[in-house]
C-alpha cells in the first residue's frame, strides 16, 4: 500500500529543550493514525511540523511522495491537506454554508473577485459537504451561534471541502461532551472509510484512540516509544510503564478493554 | 556646525525635551498597561496641567511669595489634573472597559474635544505666558555657551520621576498590584483585588504625571489651546516605540526620539515633524510590540451585532431606487447652497463608507483614514497647480496618489493588529499631514493651495452636483458590491479567524493589504471631488480631526451595517452645516455626541433601526 504521508527523522528543539527527537512514521491511504502520549510528549509539536505551523530543525515530511518540509500552511492545504484545530476555528459572523463556501472560493482561487455575490457561489457544493457531516439542516444559521459540537462539525466540513488526501485533526474531541465525542469520531471514521482519505490525529481520550485508530505512535518527552497497531501498542510493556505508570496499569487497561468491548457491539 | 561644544548643548536640549516626553508618555503607558485603554485625553491632561499651574501660580505667588508660591503651584496643578483624570475614569472609562477598542479610543477623543472647547471658554483663546521659575531664572555657562538653568531642572525631572516610579512599583503593595495587573488583569481580579479602586488609582497617577509635565513646561512654553493635539501624537509615538505598558521603554523611547529631533533639526530641518513617526513605523515593523513591550493577546471584544451579511430584500431595493430618483431630482428644488451641501454629503458618504470597508469588514480600526482623503485632495490640487492639468485628469490623479499612498502605508499597517494597527495608521496620517504642512514650496504649507475650480463645462453647481453623484455614487456602489463579493467575504473571514484562513489557503495579510489600498483609493476619489467643490485644500484635510470625523460618521450610522456609514455621513455633515455657525462649542458638542453613542448606542442609528425592526418583526 502507498503512504500518503511519510515523516522521516523529524527533530525540533526549543531553546535547550528537545521537543521532538527523530520521529518517523508513515500514514497509509484510508487509515486513521493517532499520535498519543502524556502531556509535554511532543504530540502538538510533531503535529504542527506536519501542518506547516512549525518548521522542523531536521528531517523531512513528504505528502504522496512530494517533499513539503517547512512549507507554509497555506501551501500545504493547497497540496491536499485539510485541518481542524484543538479550539475550533471558524468564521463566526458567517452562516454555516458560507463557512464551507469560503473553502471552495479559496480552492478555486476566486477570493479576489470583486463583483459576483459570494453567497451564491459554490452553495450547492457546500450543502453537499454539509450533508455528509449532518449539518445541511442548519446551513443558514450563523456559525457563531451554534453549539460547540456543531461548530466542530462545520470545521470538519470546511476541512473536507477540497477533497484532501490527508486530514489533520488536533485533539478533535477536546472540549466536547462525552456523547458528542463518540458521535464526531464515528462520523469522521465513517467518512474516512468511504472516501479513502487518511487522518492523522492527536488525542487524549484513550477510548477514542483505541476505538478508531488503525495505527498508533506513542511519544514520551519527544522520543518515539512505540509504533504499531492498537493491539501491539497496548501490549508494549514500555508503553504501559510510561503511560499508565506501574501498578495501576493492568487495571486501567482491563477497564479500557472492557469499555471497548461494549462499544464494539454498539457499532454498526 | 560641528563644534563639539555646540553639539553638547544640543544634546542637553534633547535631554530636556526627552524628560518632558517621558513624563507624558509614562502615564499613558501605565494607564494602558492596567486598563488596556489608549487614552487620547492624555494630551488634554497635559494642557490642563499648564493652565492649572498658570492660575495657581497667579494667585499663590503674590500671596505666598514667588519661590514658595511657584514651587507649590506646580505639584498642586499636577494633583488637580490627577483628580480630573479620576473624574474621567468614574464618569466614562468605567463604562467602557469591556467595549471594543475603537469605542475606547473614540470616547477618550470625545473628552479631548470637550476640553478643547472648555479651555478657551475658561482661560480665553490667547496664549498665557507663565512666570519664570524662581531660583532658576539665569544661565550657566557650558564650554562657552549659555545654557538656561531651568533646562537643567527639566533634565533632572525625567530620571527623578523614573526613580520614583521604580520605588513605587517595586517597594509598595499598590505598585506591585499595578505591575501584576499589567501582566494579567484577569488573574489580579480573580485574586480578589478591587479592580475599580486600582483603575481609579492608576488614572490618578497617569493624570498626575501628565499634569506635572504640563505644569513644568509653563516657564518654557506659554499655555495655549493647541498643546494637547500637538503633544498627544508624539506621546503616542513614544509609548508605542517603547512598548505599551513599559515605563522603562517609554524612557528609552523618549530619549531616542528627543535626541533624534535635536540633531535632526541641524541636518535636515524639514524632517523634524515627520521624524518621530518614521521612527515609530520602522520600530513597529522591526519589533511589532515596541522596544520593551510584550506581545499583546488579541482583546477579543467583537463589535456589537456581528451578523451574516444579507443582501437588500425587495423593500430595500425599492428604497434604494427611490433614493436614487430623489437624488437625481433634488437640484430641481434646491438652491445653490443646498446643492453644494448635498454634494458634500455624497463626498463624505463615500469617505465614511470606504473607512467602514476596512474597519467593519476587515477589522482594521484606522485612525488615519483622512490621510487617503487628503492625498486624493492634494493629488488633484497638485495636478492642477503644479502640472497644469484640467479637472478630469486631475480627478484621475486623486485616487492614483491616494491609492499609491495606501499601498505604501498599508504594507506596514497590515503587519500589526488591534491598538497597534490603529496607532500606526495615525502615525502615517501624521506623516502625510507633516509633509503637506512643511513642504511649503510644493504644497503651500499651512495656507494650502487655492483657486482649484472645475473646468468651465462643470463650473455650474448643478453640473458639478451630478458629476459628484456619479463619481461618489459609482465608487460607493462598487464598494457595496465588493462587500458582498468574495473579496469582501474574504476580508471578513480574515477578521473572524486568521488561523482558519491560513488553513484554507488564504493569505490574510496580503488580502488585508489589497483591501486597505482599495479603501484608500476610494477615499482619494472623495478627496479629489471635494477639492473642486471647495476650490482649495489645506493640511486640515489630512488631520486627525478629519480622521475622527470619519469615525464619528461610521459610529453614528452604525458599524457593521452597510447603510450606517452613509446615514451617519449625511447626519453628521448636515448637523455640522447647520449647527456649527450657531455655536462656539461645536467640538464639545461632537465630543458629547461621541460619548453618548459609545456609552448608550454602540450599534449606531442603522443598527438601532435594524434592531427595532427585528423586534417588531419578532413580536408580530
Amino acid at each position: 500500500m502507498t503512504a500518503v504521508l511519510e515523516v522521516e527523522g523529524l527533530h525540533k528543539t526549543f531553546g535547550g529543550l528537545v521537543a521532538v527527537e527523530a520521529a518517523s512514521f508513515s500514514v497509509e491511504a484510508g487509515r486513521l493514525f493517532a499520535i498519543i502520549g502524556p502531556n509535554g510528549a511532543g504530540k502538538s509539536t510533531c503535529f504542527n511540523m506536519v501542518g506547516g505551523q512549525l518548521r522542523p530543525d531536521r528531517g523531512a515530511v513528504r505528502l504522496a511522495g512530494r517533499d513539503i518540509t517547512g512549507e507554509p500552511p497555506r501551501r500545504i492545504w493547497r497540496l491536499g491537506v485539510g485541518r481542524t484545530f484543538q479550539v475550533a476555528a471558524a468564521f463566526g459572523s458567517m452562516t454555516v454554508a458560507e463557512n464551507v463556501q469560503m473553502a471552495f472560493l479559496s480552492h478555486r482561487r476566486r477570493i479576489r473577485a470583486l463583483l459576483p455575490p459570494a453567497r451564491r457561489l459554490y452553495r450547492e457544493e457546500a450543502l453537499a459537504v454539509l450533508d455528509r457531516v449532518g449539518m445541511a439542516g442548519q446551513a443558514d444559521r450563523q456559525c457563531g451561534q451554534l453549539a460547540y459540537g456543531d461548530i466542530k462539525r462545520v470545521e470538519l466540513a470546511v476541512a473536507l471541502a477540497h477533497r484532501p488526501k490527508l486530514l489533520l485533526m488536533d485533539e478533535p474531541t477536546a472540549g466536547m461532551a462525552p456523547r458528542e465525542r463518540v458521535e464526531l469520531m464515528a462520523l469522521t471514521a465513517g467518512i474516512v472509510r468511504e472516501s479513502g482519505i487518511s487522518v492523522l490525529f492527536t488525542e487524549h481520550d484513550m477510548d477514542v484512540v483505541f476505538a478508531h485508530a488503525d495505527r498508533l505512535l506513542v511519544l514520551d518527552r519527544g522520543r518515539m516509544v512505540a509504533e504499531g497497531t492498537p493491539a501491539e501498542v497496548r501490549d508494549n510493556p514500555e508503553v504501559q510503564r510510561i503511560y499508565l505508570g506501574g501498578a495501576g496499569a493492568e487495571a486501567a487497561l482491563r477497564q479500557i478493554e472492557a469499555r471497548q468491548g461494549t462499544r464494539g457491539e454498539a457499532r454498526p | 556646525m560641528t563644534d563639539p561644544a555646540f553639539l553638547l548643548i544640543q544634546f542637553l536640549n534633547g535631554l530636556a525635551s526627552a524628560s518632558n516626553l517621558f513624563l507624558i508618555a509614562c502615564g499613558l503607558s501605565i494607564i494602558f498597561g492596567v486598563t488596556r485603554i489608549v487614552n487620547f485625553a492624555h494630551g488634554s491632561f497635559y494642557m490642563l496641567g499648564a493652565y492649572f499651574a498658570f492660575t495657581l501660580a497667579d494667585h499663590m505667588m503674590p500671596a505666598l511669595g514667588d519661590a514658595v508660591g511657584f514651587w507649590l503651584a506646580i505639584p498642586l496643578a499636577a494633583v488637580g489634573v490627577g483628580l480630573f483624570a479620576v473624574l474621567v475614569e468614574l464618569v466614562l472609562l468605567r463604562r467602557i472597559y469591556r467595549s471594543h477598542e475603537l469605542f475606547q479610543l473614540l470616547a477618550t477623543f470625545g473628552v479631548v474635544l470637550i476640553v478643547q472647547d472648555l479651555v478657551p471658554a475658561v482661560w480665553g483663546p490667547e496664549e498665557l505666558f507663565g512666570p519664570r521659575a524662581p531660583g532658576f531664572t539665569s544661565f550657566v555657562t557650558i564650554l562657552g555657551f549659555r545654557f538656561p538653568e531651568y533646562q537643567l531642572v527639566l533634565i533632572a525631572a525625567g530620571p527623578l520621576v523614573l526613580g520614583a516610579l521604580w520605588l513605587l512599583f517595586n517597594r509598595t503593595r499598590w505598585g506591585t498590584l499595578v505591575r501584576a495587573a499589567t501582566q494579567d488583569r484577569e488573574m489580579v481580579g480573580a485574586l480578589g483585588v478591587n479592580q475599580a479602586i486600582l483603575f481609579t488609582g492608576v488614572l490618578f497617577l497617569g493624570g498626575l504625571l501628565a499634569g506635572l509635565a504640563g505644569a513644568l513646561q509653563l516657564p518654557v512654553e506659554p499655555a495655549n489651546p493647541f498643546m494637547d493635539i500637538h503633544v498627544i501624537a508624539e506621546a503616542f509615538v513614544v509609548t508605542v516605540v517603547g512598548g505599551m505598558g513599559s515605563v522603562l521603554g517609554a524612557f528609552l523611547a523618549a530619549l531616542i526620539i528627543a535626541e533624534l529631533q535635536a540633531f535632526g533639526i541641524l541636518v535636515f530641518p524639514e524632517v523634524t515633524l515627520v521624524l518621530p513617526f518614521l521612527v515609530m513605523a520602522l520600530v513597529l515593523v522591526w519589533r511589532p510590540w515596541g522596544l520593551l513591550g510584550r506581545p499583546e493577546a488579541a482583546t477579543g471584544h467583537g463589535f456589537a451585532g456581528d451578523r451574516p451579511l444579507r443582501p437588500l430584500g425587495t423593500p430595500g431595493q425599492l428604497a434604494a431606487a427611490a433614493l436614487i430618483v430623489v437624488l437625481l431630482l433634488l437640484p430641481l428644488v434646491l438652491g445653490d447652497y443646498a446643492e453644494k451641501l448635498a454634494l458634500e454629503v455624497f463626498v463624505f458618504a463615500l469617505f465614511a463608507f470606504s473607512l467602514n470597508f476596512i474597519m467593519g469588514a476587515g477589522g482594521m480600526v484606522s485612525f488615519g483614514h483622512a490621510a487617503y482623503f487628503g492625498l486624493g485632495a492634494y493629488g488633484a490640487a497638485l495636478a492642477v497647480k503644479q502640472l497644469g492639468l484640467a479637472m478630469l485628469p486631475a480627478l484621475v490623479a486623486a485616487p492614483l496618489l491616494a491609492g499609491l499612498g495606501a499601498l505604501a502605508f498599508g504594507w506596514f499597517v497590515v503587519r500589526l493588529s488591534g491598538v497597534y494597527l490603529a496607532m500606526l495608521t495615525l502615525a502615517f496620517a501624521q506623516i502625510a499631514w507633516s509633509t503637506a504642512f512643511q513642504w511649503v514650496e510644493l504644497t503651500g504649507g499651512d495656507n494650502g493651495m487655492i483657486g482649484i475650480w472645475p473646468s468651465a463645462w462643470a463650473s455650474n453647481v448643478t453640473v458639478y452636483y451630478y458629476l459628484t453623484l456619479l463619481l461618489c455614487g459609482a465608487a460607493t456602489a462598487f464598494l457595496w458590491r465588493a462587500s458582498f463579493a468574495p473579496f469582501g467575504y474574504t476580508l471578513r473571514a480574515g477578521r473572524d479567524s486568521p488561523l482558519r484562513c491560513d488553513a484554507i489557503g488564504i493569505d490574510v495579510k496580503r488580502h488585508q493589504w489589497l483591501g486597505f489600498a482599495l479603501a484608500g483609493t476610494c477615499a482619494g476619489i472623495a478627496g479629489g471631488v471635494f477639492v473642486f467643490s471647495k476650490g482649495n485644500v489645506d493640511p486640515g484635510a489630512l488631520s486627525i480631526p478629519t480622521s475622527v470625523d470619519g469615525l464619528v460618521m461610521v459610529l453614528l450610522g452604525g458599524i457593521q451595517t452597510l447603510t450606517g456609514p452613509l446615514l451617519g455621513a449625511a447626519a453628521f455633515h448636515l448637523l455640522e452645516a447647520y449647527v456649527l455657525p450657531l455655536t462656539d462649542y461645536w467640538r464639545a458638542l461632537v465630543g458629547l455626541v461621541i460619548l453618548l453613542l459609545v456609552v448608550a448606542f454602540p450599534q449606531g442609528l442603522a443598527g438601532f433601526l435594524r434592531d427595532l425592526i427585528e423586534r417588531r418583526g419578532a413580536s408580530a
